[in-house]
């Protein structure tokens, strides 16, 4: 049992974290919040009306809002299913004992020490349709007849743009997913090879639901930087509708349309939807947990 | 009394005189120095000037992108920041920076500002408010290959899209089966931007389909000769134009001619002292001529104006002396050595018969009256809108030439979504 001097203690050992979070995570919250409900411009900060749930009902039936949210989500769903898939495979190799394994596993952080913006620019210098080494390979190599404009064709852009996503952010999951591998106990794969079991039994039922917690980390973590992307999409192709994300439309109502307000309302809906993500993410993961028992 | 007020005077003019001696630091947020000489060449210009005048003087650099410069700038204003004097500013921000901008007639008299192109300088002037004073201009152009045209026996550059449209088809298929397989007709600039509403407007009002928004206000963008050049327009890609060519940008258009590899290109006029510079593949082989116009009653040739201005910030502490140095680089001499070396276009129209500034580009003087009757962007009728108006129209051009919508239903979107911005 505390004491209420321990209790008294305790508050005052984490006042000083506490003020610190309210001050730059509690405060630029509040204020968003706050501009959410104004009619504002970001050349004069200050709020000029306040117009109530304007900019909401706004934001439902803004399509260009609808396009971005739908761009997100498509780009989520596939850049991050692809990762967690080759990053398991990855994690799966390098978590094996083989010669030169830790050469291996370092060159395979290398697309993720790269900077966003550095790496984003050389792909798209890659990808173009006329000098692009890419295009020069499959040309060269038969694979395809005439060039391809990846990243102006419509239906190539988004899928360009995920494919250097998931190349830049694999690693990152094979990194998460050895240190989770890496947690379990060597003996209980001695015990299932004296029961017989195969080594694909032996990933079903053992690796993969003790890899359960480290797997839920890491697709939080994942999602919610996916949800956010900006940075990929906008150094590639800038704000064409075909690839903008939420990020980027939040950016271009705020700065580009110097919305203040409505661009607010935007950051607010983007919170929104990423609880909902972790909310889900924490559901299913709890009962994947209890599932064990 | 008055012997009190003349030493008064005296005193206030020893003190100008001594601040003016001292010297202060103006900071100047000026053009990149990331594209083409334009930043460095201007960085030296304004140290030309503090040397003269005893200031010092600090170069900001800044983004290349318009877009991404007026983003950086807004954080100074919001911040009535007096960390930069001079900006550079866009043709179309003197709506967006009106209320930023320290008025200018204070510091050029009315014989000083007849010496400008009237239009830019009412293009400058927001509610009576002398933003800004016009620095170089720009107007779209149809850059050419002189040894091409010659080689396919033609003797002068297209006058309509019809015409630039069989050139380009014809050079292309002869080029390629000379051994270029990555040659093409015509490139330009196709990337959803602010780039790309300049280049639409021209195929636009050059077919008599207006100018998006009349300085009236009337949004008219959908009208049946809009439709036919977007139509026109979505026709090039992947036949004369490369399909990429609706993710480039200014550069990637110059890269490509300037390689060798297209036989006609839409640009700004700085593309041509680079084309001609050494090292150039197209060196001596470049011709410049206007846009062609569109086929019908309502064609006419068309050029989208361009251009930057120079604007003191009403939150500096020393506008005086920094509008002696928006003076300096506006001055005859320093514009005549931008035309000169950089093929930029003065926005004194007195330049235009210089006989330096002809030797070194022959072909400003024809187009003078291009220049003189370059079409605006709806910027004036848009105000602080201007960006979203554009957004607006180059998204719908942009889906409309690359296939993800007719025509017709872009035009008809964008003309909703300007009603929805300008309500």
């Amino acid at each position: 049992m505390l004491t209420v001097r321990q209790t008294r203690l305790a508050w005052l050992l984490v006042l000083p974290t506490l003020l610190v979070v309210a001050f730059v995570a509690g405060y630029p919250l509040a204020q968003v919040f706050y501009y959410s409900f104004h009619r504002a411009d970001i050349s004069f900060v200050e709020p000029t009306e306040f117009v109530g749930l304007k900019n909401y009902i706004f934001l439902l039936q803004d399509p260009d809002f609808r396009g971005a949210l739908w761009n997100t989500l498509r780009f989520t769903v596939v850049s991050v299913f692809l990762e967690t898939v080759l990053g398991l495979a990855i994690a799966l190799v390098i978590h094996s004992n083989f010669k030169g394994r830790g050469i291996v596993r370092a060159a395979i952080l290398i697309p993720w020490a790269i900077p966003t913006v550095v790496s984003a620019k050389m792909w798209q210098w890659m990808l173009n349709d006329i000098y692009g080494v890419i295009n020069v390979i499959l040309v060269n190599t038969g694979l395809i007849a005439n060039k391809i404009a990846f990243l102006a064709n419509p239906n190539t852009i988004l899928w360009s743009i995920v494919a250097v996503d998931v190349w830049k952010t694999t690693p990152f999951m094979a990194l998460l997913l050895l240190a989770g591998l890496q947690l379990i106990p060597s003996d209980i794969y001695e015990a299932a090879d004296i029961d017989g079991a195969s080594k694909w039994q032996q990933f079903w039922t053992l690796t993969l639901p003790l890899l359960t917690p480290a797997l839920v980390v890491a697709l939080i973590f994942r999602t919610l930087d996916a949800l956010r992307v900006f940075d990929v999409i906008f150094v590639m192709v800038g704000v064409n509708t075909a690839t903008r994300s939420l990020a980027i439309y939040n950016r271009q109502t705020l700065i580009d349309f110097q919305d203040l307000g409505y661009g607010s309302a935007i950051s607010v809906a983007i919170l929104v939807i990423i609880f909902i993500f972790v909310f889900l993410y924490m559901r299913v993961a709890g009962r994947g947990v209890r599932g064990e028992d | 009394m008055k012997k009190w007020l003349a030493s008064v005077l005296a005193l206030a003019l020893v003190w100008g005189g001594l601040a003016l001696a001292q010297g202060v630091t103006i900071r100047v947020a000026g053009d990149s120095t990331a594209v083409g000489e334009g930043g460095r060449w201007m960085k030296a210009k304004a140290e030309e000037w503090a040397q003269k005048t005893g200031n010092r003087i600090e170069y900001i650099d800044s983004p290349a992108d318009t877009n991404d410069r007026l983003a950086l700038y807004q954080q100074y204003w919001a911040a009535r920041s007096a960390d930069v004097d001079v900006y550079m500013i866009d043709v179309i921000w003197p709506g967006i920076v009106a209320p930023h901008a320290a008025d200018l007639k204070q510091f050029f008299s009315e014989a000083e500002l007849a010496q400008f192109f009237p239009r830019i300088v009412e293009n400058n002037t927001i509610r009576g408010k002398l933003t800004s004073i016009p620095f170089f201009t720009d107007a779209g152009l149809l850059y050419y290959r002189t040894d091409l045209l010659q080689k396919y026996g033609y003797s002068k550059p297209p006058a309509t899209w019809t015409e630039l449209e069989q050139m380009a088809e014809r050079i292309q298929a002869g080029e390629r089966q000379a051994g270029n397989r990555d040659f093409w007709g015509f490139v330009w600039q196709g990337k959803a931007y602010e780039g790309l509403t300049c280049d639409a407007l021209e195929w636009i009002f050059s077919m008599g389909g207006g100018r998006i928004i009349e300085p009236d206000g009337r949004i008219t963008i959908n009208n049946p000769q809009a439709i036919a050049a977007l139509n026109m327009v979505r026709g090039w890609v992947g036949k004369i134009s490369p399909p990429g060519v609706t993710s480039y940008a200014e550069e990637e258009a110059r890269n490509a001619f300037q390689s060798g590899n297209a036989a006609f290109m839409r640009n700004w006029p700085y593309a041509y002292s680079l084309g001609q510079s050494e090292g150039s593949a197209v060196r001596g082989k470049i011709g410049v001529t206007v846009l062609p116009r569109g086929a019908g009653t309502g064609g006419r040739n068309a050029a989208t104006l361009g251009g930057w201005q120079l604007m003191v910030s009403t939150y500096s502490r020393n506008q005086r002396v920094a509008a002696d140095l928006v003076k300096y680089l506006t001055s005859v001499e320093v514009q005549k050595d931008n035309a000169v070396n950089l093929s930029r276009l003065p926005t004194r129209p007195a330049l235009y018969n210089d006989p330096q500034v002809l030797a070194k580009n022959p072909w400003f003087r024809d187009l003078l009256p291009v220049f003189q009757n370059a079409v605006g962007r709806p910027s004036g009728v848009a105000g602080a809108r201007y960006n979203q108006v554009s957004e607006a129209f180059w998204t719908g051009v942009h889906e409309a030439i690359t296939g993800r919508k007719p025509a017709a239903q872009a035009v008809r979107d964008i003309e909703a979504a300007l009603r929805r911005i300008l309500r």
